[in-house]
């Protein structure tokens, strides 16, 4: 398989594994680097390719367990992100006026969401994925799923109205 | 679409019970501009949805073919050969260097003279040798000695 050819394989989910990347890392850094992990990980193997019957899929598992595992590591440094730094108080100039752009705020909403809800929002409101795919991806059963995306749901629907209704008065 | 058929999808929604048709119904309805007021607040989270599916990974892959290291020896196994060919077998004849001849025949003159210098020598040796001669005669006559040596044994007895 030539260069050309394995860019062509994973054009079509290349941008969705950086940003499931990015939902779970929260950096756009890390994203990239994950992303480039994974795809080379798959670059390194291409010979095996032929043998997996959804490389998007195993992309996307795979995508999962490495920031799953970064994660991991993070928390047994104790290591603090720097982007879910989402403090309201003693925020630069900059940062405030960010904040009056809504769309952001749901970035930020979604991010305070735990690990496995930020997936599920992501692969079903952003990617558009349905319940059995979400499951097999999870290794949960779809009810499961739907449970865990009907709280998150719930969760942002009332972070947004605070907000919008701190916006009006 | 009705605006109490938007508020059952968006009930629905929370509820994880719209299927992907109806939520894209639902994100078709929050990208316009005129949204009830009530529903306002769900406005920049379907718009976030939409955007955010337009994100792309731009970083440059770096794909690099692994190095094949069996052509690595039998190109290492051609250099080797190469190098072996090229100094066994010189590319001119230079008579300059001492004992070195380009032409067969002069080398066999030039051999068969030095080995007739060397075997004059070596006869001039063996000339000097033959005076030897008499030292065997001498050690000839020493023979005579054991004649003595046996007729001693026998008077003192010690060969039985």
């Amino acid at each position: 398989m030539t260069p050309n050819e394995f860019l062509e394989l994973i054009a079509p989910f290349k941008d969705r594994v950086y940003r499931l990347a990015k939902r779970l890392l929260r950096s756009t850094e890390e994203a990239e680097d994950a992303t480039q992990e994974v795809l080379l990980k798959l670059w390194t193997h291409k010979r095996k390719i032929k043998d997996y019957k959804n490389v998007a899929a195993f992309s996307m598992t795979m995508t999962k367990n490495f920031c799953y595992d970064k994660l991991k590591s993070k928390q047994a440094q104790h290591l603090k992100i720097a982007d879910t730094d989402y403090e309201e108080k003693n925020m630069p100039l900059q940062r405030q006026i960010e904040l009056n752009d809504s769309i952001n705020w749901v970035e930020r909403i979604i991010a305070e969401l735990p690990e496995q809800q930020r997936i599920i929002i992501q692969l079903r409101d952003v990617e558009g994925y349905d319940f059995k795919a979400i499951a097999q991806l999870l290794e949960l059963n779809p009810t499961a799923v739907r449970v865990a995306l009907s709280r998150a749901r719930k969760k942002i629907r009332i972070r947004l109205t605070e907000i919008h209704n701190y916006g009006i008065t | 679409m009705a605006l109490h058929e938007i508020e059952r999808l968006i009930e629905a929604y929370e509820k994880g019970e719209t299927n992907l048709r109806e939520e894209e119904v639902l994100k078709r309805y929050f990208s316009k501009e005129d949204v009830a007021a009530h529903l306002k607040m769900y406005q920049p989270m379907f718009q976030y949805y939409s955007e955010n599916r337009a994100e792309q990974f731009t970083r440059k892959l770096p794909l690099t073919t692994p190095f094949r290291y069996k052509w690595l020896s039998v190109a290492a196994v051609l250099a080797i050969a190469f190098g072996i060919y090229t100094t066994k077998r010189p590319m001119g004849c230079q008579e300059d260097i001492v004992g070195t001849f380009c032409k067969p025949e002069e080398a066999l003159k030039e051999v068969s003279q030095t080995l007739m210098v060397i075997s004059n020598l070596f006869n001039k040796g063996t000339a000097t040798v033959n005076y030897l001669e008499p030292l065997n005669e001498g050690t000839a006559m020493l023979n005579y000695l054991n004649e003595i040596e046996k007729s001693t044994a026998i008077i003192f007895k010690t060969n039985p």
